[in-house]
């Protein structure tokens, strides 16, 4: 089943590209859920197929059951009104049962996914984010190494008030940071996510991940790269913070974990000749990445 | 009750009050319903004007006219005022017009309370629109309010919360109205199992609108302190939690949700039944599903939080409830396609719109259940899915079954038939336009297009523009919708008592136009076991 | 149900008022209020719109009710206005108990989860290794942060045992009196009526009395303001909105003491006293609430 779930936005894009032969970049392809680079967002993505596919079910039954109804009993057919149906407990029966049960096969493999996206046992890294108005800052636990990430030059003049910049001339317009959050492939990272100022949300969909940073308080939540899928991932606040809340993205780089040491290493080396700015929580922070997960409750 | 004759002089009958006076001191249920209406739509045209800045400025990437806060104002502003100042008030418009008539009643139970609750809205909303000009703009943090960003709004705080103070004010004071109309006024002989479904589903929302309007007064009331008085309800370096005020606002927003549509329920029950010749079918479990959605909004609110991060127990049981509400939902949509089977169906412009609710509002109820499902909401949460589903439930819901309740009652309270011709291309286009604008934005959604945002990455531009077209089409189609009404009031047909062939219920037993008050005196018994035949 | 199915008595009809001025001139009055109010917070002008609202709201109440006593005494309501009355004022009740409901629902969410949460108890054990390491969490508090007005972020509660305790007394003393008040007046005994009813609002304004004499307390001697983090903010919500219903019921008790001595009410029909009475009691069960879980445990 999943290959023809696979087709089916690529054939509706087809229809759609069909009549759509006016624009010139098409990218009316952009019909489903991507499906994702990490073992979450798949399992997040064939339950979204799976609910859709149920959805598509009972609609075929209600919508066909509507139009058989009133394409078989028009009026103008000379159609009889059958004014004694008014009632029928064993059709009422019917109908709260099935939908009961098919709620319960829905809700099954939804509770099992649900508990592993909050399972952070055995994380590897341990990454904060913090979210300002309007820019990220990431702080690798136990490493000594953070950083801001910000909407990248281009996109900013770009995206000005009648900046007079066509957005299609700014390569991955308002999905593009100076400094992209850097990971390795094949690991478990932990999000800790908080706020600064007001609520914002980290977004990546890739990774079938969004969660509230929310200040005064830390979120999380965790992802793991699929090996091989090394490249750059991109998302956005999903949580409105004011006035630029459209242009503060997520930009993940997620490369190997020899290419991430390497990273690590030079991030190190540019931060040590300023130590002062050691955050005053490091000590918290070791703790924290040495620490197993708490008991979800 | 000595002195009779004092009560008597207030009894004449069509003594119908003129000029300005009649409706500035109206106590009136048909002149006050007639002044709900009127001021609903007023707001629905402002409501759906901010929305055209926001399509157009969505019409394709890149900033073209408007600043990214002022953008956020009007989405601010667009949910306010289409919400509370549309659809609640249209609500409370047909309820005034058609409850008396439908129960048997005189009027409603408490007329002058009745005017002061349309009163308010006028001056609750022109506080709200004067946030458009003080300094700092508008209120920008969505209609949701959440904290700390809408505390850090300009002048416009005080304003913004105080009108809603007015607007929760108003609504407790017209569901009184409403409740009491109910219990109290159906003539003798009308068991509240003959009522009309539309009196139940109003006498079920109006139980939610006393039950949470009042917790949406004490939401905003935190705000007001936590922003002018030091207290820190929301704030988490003095004990509170940004997230508190989250659950206390949704403990009010998802009834909310069903407040706006269990009235369209109502109207939707009473059309299908007329235009397919044929009694509602399953009359009763209509009133317990209706019952037990009302019932379920109460413990489903957290699902518009799966992201603040709740323990997992938490998540599993707003998941679970949630999803339960489908059961009742579901109950509706079936006994509404039963009504349909053996009928004999025609397809006037009141029952167009009932038939497009029936398959719009179950689509915009499918992506409800797929946003019900934690793990996927992950991902739709905050997205143009969101955005997509609720204006499904929204528009060709809720709008939808207001604009059917007008096409079918129009007849009987101005006595004028509507041009049918127009009525059906109003119907054509905004059903064509409202698909064109909202379909869109599921795939918009799930490419992962976030809502709130002025504007947005080149990857997104097509189905933009796809639905700020169908937004210009939907918009302006619904002038048709004032043409027809007006031109139906001022120079329609005749309208016969009984309008539709298949029409039940007490309203059709009064001639035509409605006299000025209702029942004078009630029904006879065998008009209501006739009336109310299901 | 009284119903009015004839025209021959014109006295059993509903009544349905025609124009009153009264609706919209209430509605000018709040909107004159609040903008007052806003005008006033945000600094515009002074107080002086907010106090013409005050002094237009005393016009409404004295206005508005004196054309319904009037109505009332001329007998033009029969029971099923009566009825109506009844019905309206208990759902008015409800409403009210559902804005309580908010600030209750408030304390109890600070002081269950938000307060342990922010402490770093269960699940979101991060927040004490991150952001607030020095903070125990325990009721009452004012936040990690120790809002108030002391330097040293200390304050003081109000023990449930001294004045509250004695306030509780006389609440649910002045149920009692209002209630032999309420029988008395059904067996047409109008001087006892008179007397306890005078008692009553003794009791009201004593009960304010004392609570004002708390807070004048609690602000200059226990450090526990509005601004005394989630402690002072619950505190004072609760027990400030429940002193404003204590004054408005008095105030209400007030004026149907003034009609009684008048000699209005009969033994059959006092829908205002009784609405009064109904206001009292509930202003009188909220304070148990309040007394037990604001002030006791
Ligand atoms: C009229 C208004 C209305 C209505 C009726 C609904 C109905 C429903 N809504 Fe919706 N909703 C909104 C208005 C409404 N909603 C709004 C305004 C928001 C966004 C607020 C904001 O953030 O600004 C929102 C957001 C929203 C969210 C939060 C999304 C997010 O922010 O991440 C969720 C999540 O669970 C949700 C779920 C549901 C469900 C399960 C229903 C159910 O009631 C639907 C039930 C109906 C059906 C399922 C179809 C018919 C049933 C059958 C044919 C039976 C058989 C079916 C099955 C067994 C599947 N809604
Ligand atoms: C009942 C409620 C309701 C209704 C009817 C509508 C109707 C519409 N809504 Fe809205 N909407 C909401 C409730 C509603 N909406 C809510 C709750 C939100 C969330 C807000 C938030 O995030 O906080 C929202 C958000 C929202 C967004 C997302 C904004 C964002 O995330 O930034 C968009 C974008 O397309 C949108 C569009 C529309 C459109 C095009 C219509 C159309 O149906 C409107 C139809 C248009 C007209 C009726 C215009 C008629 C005007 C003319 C013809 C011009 C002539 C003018 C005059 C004569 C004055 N709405
Ligand atoms: Cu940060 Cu939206
Ligand atoms: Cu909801």
């Amino acid at each position: 089943m999943t290959k023809a779930i696979r087709r089916v936005p690529s054939v509706l894009a087809l229809s759609a590209a069909a009549f759509a032969s006016l624009s010139a970049h098409a990218e009316w392809g952009n019909l489903n859920m991507p499906v994702g680079v990490t073992e979450l967002s798949k399992e997040i993505h064939s339950l979204h197929m799976t609910i859709f596919w149920w959805c598509v079910a009972i609609g075929v039954f209600v919508f066909g059951w509507m139009i058989w109804s009133l394409v078989a009993f028009r009026k103008s057919q000379g159609a009889k009104p059958d004014t004694t149906m008014v009632h029928s407990t064993k059709a009422e029966i019917i109908w709260t049962v099935i939908p009961v049960g098919i709620l319960v096969i829905m809700a099954i493999p939804a509770a099992r996914t649900l508990i592993a996206i909050e399972d952070m046992r055995g994380s590897e890294i341990s990454i904060k984010a913090t979210g300002y108005q309007w820019k990220w800052q990431y702080e690798y636990l136990g490493e000594d190494v953070s950083f801001f990430s910000q909407l990248d030059r281009q996109s900013d003049e770009a995206r000005q008030l009648k900046s007079g910049v066509d957005p299609n001339s700014v390569q991955d317009y308002l999905l593009n940071v100076d400094n992209p959050m850097v990971v390795p492939e094949d690991t478990k990272i932990r999000m800790l996510l908080t706020g600064q100022d007001v609520i914002h949300a980290w977004w990546v969909p890739a990774f079938g991940m969004k969660k509230d940073a929310i200040p005064g308080t830390i979120n999380e939540l965790w992802f793991k790269v699929d090996a091989g899928k090394t490249g750059i991932y991109r998302g956005q606040c999903a949580e409105l913070c004011g006035r630029d809340h459209g242009f503060m993205p997520v930009v993940v780089k997620v490369v190997t974990k020899e290419e991430y040491k390497a990273w690590l290493a030079a991030q190190k080396a540019a931060a040590s000749p300023a130590p002062a700015e050691a955050p005053a929580d490091a000590p918290a922070a070791d703790a924290v990445a040495a620490l197993p997960a708490a008991p979800r409750g | 009750m000595a002195n009779s004759t004092t009560a008597h002089a207030h009894d004449d009958h069509d003594h119908k009050p003129h000029g300005i006076k009649r409706w500035l001191y109206a106590t009136n249920h048909k002149d006050i319903g007639t002044m709900y209406l009127v001021f609903a739509c007023a707001m629905f045209f402002m409501g759906g004007a901010m929305a055209l800045v926001i399509r157009a400025e969505l019409f394709q990437p890149g900033l073209q006219f408007v600043d990214p806060g002022f953008f956020n104002s009007m989405t601010t502003m667009h949910a306010l005022l289409m919400i509370f100042g549309a659809v609640m008030p249209a609500w409370t418009g047909l309820a005034n017009w058609m409850v008396p008539m439908q129960v048997g009643a005189p009027d409603m139970a408490l007329p002058r309370l009745n005017n002061f609750s349309f009163w308010l809205l006028p001056f609750a909303f022109t506080l709200l629109l004067l946030t458009l000009f003080v300094p700092g703009g508008a209120p920008a943090g969505g209609w949701t309010l959440y904290p700390p960003l809408s505390l850090q709004a300009g002048d416009s705080f005080p304003l913004t919360i105080f009108a809603i103070h007015l607007m929760g004010i108003s609504s407790i004071l017209g569901a009184i109205n409403v409740v009491v109309t109910i219990l109290n006024m159906r003539a003798p002989g009308m068991g509240l199992l003959n009522m009309p479904l539309f009196c139940w589903t109003w006498l079920i929302t109006a139980y939610l609108l006393i039950a949470v309007m009042p917790v949406l007064a004490g939401a905003v009331t935190m705000l007001l302190t936590d922003h002018f008085f030091g207290t820190s309800f929301f704030t988490a370096s003095g004990g509170g939690d940004p997230v508190m005020f989250q659950h206390i606002f949704w403990f009010f927003g998802h009834p909310e949700v069903y407040i706006l549509i269990l009235p369209a329920f109502g109207v939707v029950s009473e059309i299908i039944p007329t235009f397919a010749r044929k009694p509602l079918f399953g009359y009763e479990s209509m009133v317990y599903a209706t019952a037990s959605i009302a019932f379920l909004s109460f413990i489903v609110w957290a699902h518009h939080m799966f992201t603040v991060g709740m323990p997992l127990a938490g998540q599993l049981f707003f998941m679970l409830s949630t999803m339960l509400i489908a059961v009742p939902t579901g109950v509706k949509v079936f006994n509404w396609c039963a009504t349909m089977w053996k009928g004999s169906i025609s397809f006037e412009t009141p029952m167009l719109f009932a038939l497009a609710f029936l398959f719009l509002f179950t689509l915009g109820g499918f992506s409800g259940l797929m946003l019900a499902i934690v793990p996927a909401d992950f991902q739709y949460h905050d997205s143009y899915f969101v955005v997509a589903h609720f204006h499904y439930v929204l528009v060709p819901g809720a709008v939808f079954a207001i604009m059917a309740g007008v096409y079918y009652w129009l007849p009987k309270w101005s006595g004028r038939m509507y041009n049918e011709k127009v009525g059906k291309l109003h119907f054509w286009l905004s059903t064509i336009g409202v698909n064109v604008l909202f379909f869109p934005q599921h795939f918009l959604g799930l490419a992962g297009m976030p809502r709130r945002i002025p504007d947005y990455s080149t990857q997104f531009a097509d189905w933009n523009m796809v639905s700020s077209i169908g937004a210009f089409i939907f918009g302006f189609s619904q002038l048709l919708f004032v043409y027809v009404v007006w031109n139906a009031v001022r120079s329609g047909e005749k309208a016969p008592a009984r309008p539709w062939e298949g029409a039940h219920g007490l309203e059709w037993e009064l001639p035509t136009p409605a006299p000025y008050h209702s029942w004078d005196t009630p029904p006879p018994r065998n008009v209501i076991t006739q009336g109310a035949m299901h | 149900m009284a119903n009015a199915h004839t025209n021959d008595h014109p006295a059993d009809k509903y009544y349905v008022p025609h124009e009153s001025p009264w609706p919209i001139y209430g509605s000018a009055t709040l909107f004159v209020f609040m903008i007052g109010l806003c005008g006033w917070l945000n600094e515009w002008y002074g107080p002086w719109i907010f106090a013409v609202g005050v002094l237009m709201l005393v016009g409404l109440f004295v206005g508005w009710f004196a054309v319904v006593i009037g109505e009332h005494q001329r007998g033009m309501y029969n029971m099923q206005v009566d009825k109506s009355f009844r019905m309206g004022m208990m759902w008015f009740i409800f409403s009210e108990v559902m804005f309580f409901a908010a600030f209750f629902g408030a304390l109890f969410y600070a002081r269950q989860l938000s307060v342990p949460w922010i402490g770093g108890e269960g699940v979101k054990f991060l927040n004490g290794l991150l952001l607030w390491q020095d903070y125990s969490p325990a009721w009452p508090t004012n936040g990690p942060e120790a809002l108030g007005p002391r330097d040293d972020g200390s304050f003081e509660t109000i023990p449930a045992f001294g004045l509250p305790a004695i306030n509780t007394a006389i609440l649910l003393l002045s149920g009692v009196t209002i209630t032999i008040a309420h029988h008395a007046l059904k067996e047409g005994n109008r001087r006892i009526l008179n007397i306890f009813l005078a008692a009553t609002f003794l009791l009201g304004f004593l009960f304010l009395g004392l609570q004002a004499e708390e807070y004048i307390h609690a602000y200059t001697e226990l450090g526990l303001t509005l601004s005394t983090g989630i402690y002072g903010s619950t505190f004072f919500m609760l027990t400030g909105f429940h002193g404003m219903h204590v004054t408005l019921g008095a105030i209400m008790l007030l004026v149907i003491w003034f009609r009684t001595m008048k000699g209005h009410f009969t033994p059959q029909r006092h829908f205002g006293f009784e609405a009064v009475a109904w206001y009292w009691h509930f202003v009188d069960v909220v304070w148990l609430g309040l007394f037990v879980f604001v002030y006791w445990v």
